[in-house]
């Protein structure tokens, strides 16, 4: 049996729109095969899974809270990405905008004022611009790698949320506990609904129609599709290279410390030492089963917030490790990128005795 | 004092020299492999559990070797025949690679693990000093040695070497002249898979013998930039491999002194390192373009 490609003349309409579906759905079977294996009922499982949370208002509620980061992120990312420059260290970026969006309210406490929120979402954006920046620049300037070095920067900038928490920014009342101290009301998030649910949500939504509108409509947005597509056909246009990688770069890691600082002041109200559960890394697997594309991006958010609230779900129910979420997550990508080839090719599965004598 | 730095540099820079080794076989034949940290991760916690429950830490590496060609083969399926983004696929590997490594390890944390025993090479090792340091180690420390020689020997004085490196340089010229490109790249796929694998089990089997999760800690992603940093010549690995491992041991000995910098600006120097080296190495593009194999990253899909 052999494998064969045979390229479509043109994009195929129908899978573009099917091809997540057809991942979801396989992703969906070796769910079911995992829970099998784990010794549980798979119908069982995929239930409490990927079913239950969606009809309990408190896990919604989460759902629309974790949705929130994934989709910030991600929508930063599929600029990125669109324009074919390899930002893969958005967790570092979520975590050093955290960082940066808490230091009014531990720094200056006392600083309560309407100003203080805008403040730091604004401090959080500069923080996360910067870090991503680092690898821009020196991918602009040097051409240097930018997937290996801003995925070592996450590293840095999770050491150094380490060093914080434990050292200068500790709550000198704390204990002693790794923690800073808890923002005040100025500092925190306003809550809509009656969770943890805070504007943080409707302000994503704002950020998505935003690019959306800014990626279809404008000079800019075609400046993007263009130089990832066609680089050369770009330069002849006049777009710089290196302008672009400094400006997609600085876009999504405003987006992610965004993101990070919207997290700490709405849903955690302190820095810890850990403050993300993967974030950054997931919201690359939403870009993708989005289509890098605003509106799909929303979408993907909610399924990817799903697979975290589904294995907190299995966890506390059937006794599964809540590390079947990074699992599935994981799988959900590979199916993704597996199921996009059907729009670009044909797959053929020959059986062709002259073909495979040949070609072996 | 000196001889026990040695020592702990060379098992320090044995995974990294290990899976960068794997990688530039990988490359070398034109696929950009960055699942490397997923490889790793679950050669480290396969190694282990098999290590664990055969009781035999030879079972334990091949076992490793074994999971990492597993994941390998995955990524080199959708890559090679299903002609997926190169960069995607890696990442999903690596993301697929730590979440199963930390749900199978869970039934591992805590567990005593089981150290490779040291391997004594007779007459050699009573060289003194050069005799303790290099002769007096663990087996996967003679595999690493072994590895050098057999990559670059293959690499640049065999056929199959010649072969490797023409489809990595032209994939359309090796197709044309008969060779089939995909099944080279499989097979340096899984070579690479198996050297990850390794690296992985080499981690959890003697570096630290435990199972920890994300023990790898971002030595799979080093090792790719090893390569770059080698500028895919086999003898520059291991500089660069002992280079990483000494500034590694360097942090570990400086925070046991505790010379009063925070710990965490010390564990940060690796990483640092690792985006300084990238710099100077790519600041210089004649060094770079030179041994780049020029379809690295490029699908290849053939025609008929």
């Amino acid at each position: 049996m052999r494998i064969e490609l045979v390229k479509r003349k043109e994009h195929s309409q129908l899978m573009t729109v099917l091809s997540p579906l057809l991942a979801v759905l396989l992703t969906l079977i070796t769910a079911a095969i995992l829970f099998s294996l784990a010794g549980k009922d798979p119908i069982e499982g995929l239930f409490k899974f990927f079913i239950e949370p969606l009809f309990d208002s408190w896990s919604l509620q989460e759902l629309l809270v974790k949705a929130t980061p994934l989709v910030l992120i991600a929508a930063g990312l599929s600029v990125c990405y669109l324009s074919n420059n390899w930002n893969i260290g958005a967790e570092g970026q979520f975590v050093v905008g955290a960082i940066c969006g808490s230091f009014l309210p531990i720094i200056f406490p006392d600083f309560q004022n309407a100003l203080t929120l805008p403040l730091m979402l604004l401090f959080g954006i500069a923080g996360g611009a910067c870090w991503a920046l680092i690898p821009a620049i020196l991918k602009a300037r040097f051409s240097t790698n930018e997937i290996l070095s801003s995925l070592m920067l996450v590293y840095v900038g999770n050491l150094l949320l380490d060093y914080l928490v434990r050292g200068p920014w500790r709550d000198p009342d704390g204990y002693n506990f790794p923690e800073s101290l808890l923002f005040s009301d100025a500092a925190t998030m306003p809550s809509i609904g009656f969770g943890r649910l805070t504007i943080a949500a409707p302000i994503t939504l704002v950020v998505i129609v935003v690019l959306a509108l800014v990626l279809s409509r404008t000079l800019k947005g075609f400046e993007i599709r263009v130089m990832g597509e066609s680089p050369r056909a770009g330069e002849f246009a006049g777009f710089s290279k290196g302008r672009l990688t400094l400006f997609v770069f600085a876009i999504s890691g405003g987006l992610a410390g965004l993101a990070g600082t919207m997290e700490v002041s709405g849903s955690l109200n302190q820095l810890l030492p850990v403050i993300s559960p993967g974030y950054g890394f997931t919201a690359i697997i939403v870009a993708f089963l989005g289509r890098l594309n605003p509106i799909g991006i929303l979408i993907a958010g909610f399924v990817l917030a799903l697979s975290y609230i589904g294995g907190e779900g299995v966890q506390a129910s059937l006794g599964i490790s809540d590390k079947i979420s990074n699992v599935i997550q994981g799988m959900l990508l590979f199916y993704v990128l597996a199921c996009d080839t059907l729009i670009l090719y044909k797959v053929r599965i020959g059986h062709n005795r002259r073909t495979a004598s040949q070609g072996a | 004092m000196f001889e026990a730095i040695l020592l702990t540099v060379i098992t320090a820079a044995t995974p990294l020299l290990i899976a960068a080794l794997g990688e530039l076989v990988v490359e070398r034949s034109g696929v950009l492999n960055l699942g490397v940290e997923g490889m790793m991760i679950m050669g480290a916690v396969v190694g282990f559990a098999a290590a664990n429950l055969t009781g035999s830490g030879t079972l334990g590496a091949l076992a490793a070797v074994l999971a990492g060609v597993c994941m390998a083969s995955l990524f080199g399926f959708l890559v090679l025949y299903l002609a997926t983004n190169q960069v995607a696929t890696g990442l999903s590997l690596t993301i697929l690679g730590l979440g199963l490594s930390g749900m199978i390890g869970e039934a591992f944390i805590g567990v005593p693990g089981l150290k490779l025993p040291r391997l004594d090479i007779p007459l050699l090792s009573d060289i003194p000093f050069i005799g303790p340091v290099f002769f007096q180690q663990d087996a996967l420390v003679y595999v690493a040695f072994a590895l050098v020689a057999l990559v670059s020997y293959v690499l640049f004085r065999t056929r199959m070497g010649l072969i490797l490196r023409a489809v990595g340089d032209n994939h359309g010229s090796a197709h044309a002249l008969g060779y089939s490109v995909l099944r080279v790249r499989f097979l340096a796929v899984l070579f690479g898979g198996g050297c990850a694998g390794l690296a992985g089990g080499y981690m959890s089997l003697a570096y630290t013998p435990q199972w920890v999760e994300n023990m790898t800690a971002g030595r799979g992603w080093i090792a790719l930039a090893l390569v770059v940093f080698s500028s895919w010549l086999p003898l520059r690995v291991v500089g660069g491999a002992y280079l990483f491992g000494a500034v590694t041991v360097l942090t570990f000995h400086a925070q046991a002194q505790g010379i009063g910098i925070p710990s965490q600006f010390l564990s940060s120097l690796p990483y640092l390192a690792t985006i300084l080296v990238l710099v100077v190495i790519s600041a210089n593009r004649r060094l770079t373009l030179v041994n780049t194999p020029a379809c690295l990253g490029k699908p290849f899909v053939p025609d008929r």
